[in-house]
């Protein structure tokens, strides 16, 4: 399998403030990759890197997908190579309906009767998005208005789905439907990077996974091993194997 | 009863200028939050070129027209462009600094090329041709301008253009999009600069044939002043950023503004606007048809 995107030692600015420390990640084809950190880490950051959304960004490194060089060019341009976003926190366009925030999404889409087709198949993944239509989107709920995100990003038939933080502020059993959702995604070819914050949930559905730190990658390496090693339990899963608690108790006693 | 409608009718003709310099506005603020003071102006210049065209070259008036709306076009994309786009850093404080600014060149421009005095442009509709409507209304004989008429199914028809541009264009989703949230409309794969650019054209263009309407009637470097400053009135009352609201404003503000200058004083006749922004501001800030949305987190 080959990498379908690959950043090398990949250096980002906000202004005077460093963001990311040469990072270097590359991605499966067809894999879900899942990125995780804490707050700060610099997760939100790769996405809008790759995306060009960060102006003059990034100072150093390369970006590279399907084998061209993608940092510094136009998003405009990015995403027509098919590189699709759905931003923390939703930012639907609120004050357009639902079926016309989908149109936005398939705008460098030229095939109309192909975008027309792929209605029923987005609505097929969220059902409720036909229902609702005709609605503003911001009249829409946390989930619904995740829902419609995700669906704004996949009818521009996206090679690379980049998802940031999609369980943000949802309940367990909403967040469980969306990760289900993204798995089928992915079945059907799409590559997936996912940013979490929600460890033990990306690590359970991605194959494989980086952690961050500070604005470097910190640890990597199939999801499956991170599930079980020691450091990544504690630090991120928040599961305490017997012994290190009582060396925290050691600690305590002294 | 005769008296009334009369000035209902001429309320309506005088709003329908007002309600497309307001739109012309709204249209530059949803996209950018900026409310575009060198509007009047921009509308000005175009009006002027066309007097030069017809004047100085002799060319027909359609020709002219179509050729002056050329003009507005470009003229728009080259104030977002040269201007606009280059203090895109600076705070909405500076933006409206910036289209003042720019208001008094366009002015200074106009009267230094064609100077102050009044001029009449070649309109094939005079102001005073009318149309007798005998019989209107239970033996109320009724005097419709003809310019007035024409005005008004101008006017009519840019609004429902524009309507169903914003409705049903990709394009026009695109604008509301970017007006909405600019850097999700560029993830989007939206030129949102073009998009920019394009609204200054179209705003350009909607202000031009308000100017060009005005300018049957009167033709002066001040003669924007007024309508500019109701069509702003007209969207502040409409909440500033809605189309619909905005034409409803303007409408009020012209029926009002007749009937106080029929009743009450003539003089004073251009008050009423200034009067009923002051008024709308106190009662209901956010204009009379905003639909402020709440946003959820």
């Amino acid at each position: 399998m080959s990498a379908i995107i690959e950043l090398k030692d990949v250096v980002t600015f906000y202004d005077l403030i460093i963001a990311l420390r040469s990072i270097s990640i590359s991605i499966e084809q067809g894999s879900i990759t899942a990125i995780l950190g804490n707050n700060g880490a610099g997760k939100s950051t790769i996405l809008k890197t790759i995306m060009g959304l960060i102006s003059r960004q990034p100072s150093k490194g390369d970006i590279n997908f399907l084998g061209g060089k993608i940092a510094g060019i136009p998003t405009e341009q990015i995403v027509r190579l098919g590189i699709s976003y759905v931003p923390e926190g939703r930012e639907v366009f609120s004050e357009l309906t639902v079926k016309e925030n989908l149109l936005m999404g398939a705008y460098t889409r030229k095939d109309k009767k192909g975008v027309k087709k792929d209605f029923p198949w987005i609505y097929n993944y969220f059902p409720i998005l036909k229902e609702k239509e005709n609605q503003w989107a911001g009249t829409l709920s946390g989930g619904q208005q995740q829902m419609l995100a995700i669906g704004r990003a996949l009818i521009s038939r996206p090679k690379l789905l980049l998802l940031d933080e999609p369980s943000l502020g949802l309940s367990p059993l909403l967040v469980k439907e969306i990760f289900n959702i993204i798995k089928a995604i992915n079945k059907e070819g799409v590559t997936i990077v996912l940013m979490e914050q929600n460890a033990k949930m990306a690590l359970t559905i991605s194959d494989y996974a980086y952690i961050l730190e500070n604005g470097r990658v910190g640890i990597k390496g199939p999801s499956v091993e991170l599930l079980e090693k020691k450091e990544v339990r504690e630090l991120y899963l928040g599961i305490y194997s017997g012994s290190s608690r009582n060396r925290y108790q050691n600690i305590k006693k002294k | 009863m005769f008296d009334f409608v009369q000035m209902l009718v001429s309320g309506i003709a005088s709003g329908s200028a007002y309600a497309l310099m307001g739109l012309a506005m709204v249209i530059i603020y949803k996209t950018s939050k900026i409310p575009n003071f060198a509007q009047g102006e921009m509308a000005l210049a175009p009006s002027f070129f066309a007097y030069m065209l017809i004047d100085s070259y002799h060319l027909p008036f359609y020709i002219a027209c179509i050729l002056t709306f050329g003009f507005s076009v470009f003229l728009g994309c080259m104030i977002e462009i040269i201007v606009l786009r280059k203090a895109q850093k600076s705070n909405v404080l500076g933006m409206i600094i910036i289209t003042i600014g720019l208001e008094m060149i366009l002015l200074g421009f106009v009267s230094w090329k064609f100077g102050a005095e009044p001029k009449s442009m070649p309109f094939p509709i005079s102001p005073y041709d009318s149309i007798p409507m005998k019989d209107l209304i239970k033996g109320t004989d009724l005097i419709i301008g003809t310019l007035e008429l024409f005005t008004f199914t101008i006017a009519l028809i840019l609004m429902i253009i524009i309507f169903l541009f914003f409705k049903f264009t990709k394009f026009g989703i695109a604008m509301k999009a970017t007006q909405q949230n600019q850097v999700i409309a560029r993830a989007m794969g939206i030129n949102t600069r073009r998009i920019q650019m394009m609204t200054w054209a179209i705003s350009s263009f909607v202000g031009c044939i308000a100017g060009l309407l005005v300018s049957s009637i009167t033709l002066h470097p001040y003669m924007m002043w007024d309508p500019m400053l109701k069509g702003f009135s007209a969207a502040v009352l409409g909440g500033m950023a809605s189309l619909p609201g905005s034409i409803i404003g303007a409408y009020i503000i012209g029926i009002l503004e007749s009937l106080f200058g029929g009743y009450i004083s003539i003089e004073f006749k251009s008050v009423v606007s200034l009067m009923i922004i002051v008024v709308v501001l106190c009662i209901k800030p956010s204009g009379l048809f905003a639909r402020h949305y709440i946003k959820k987190v």
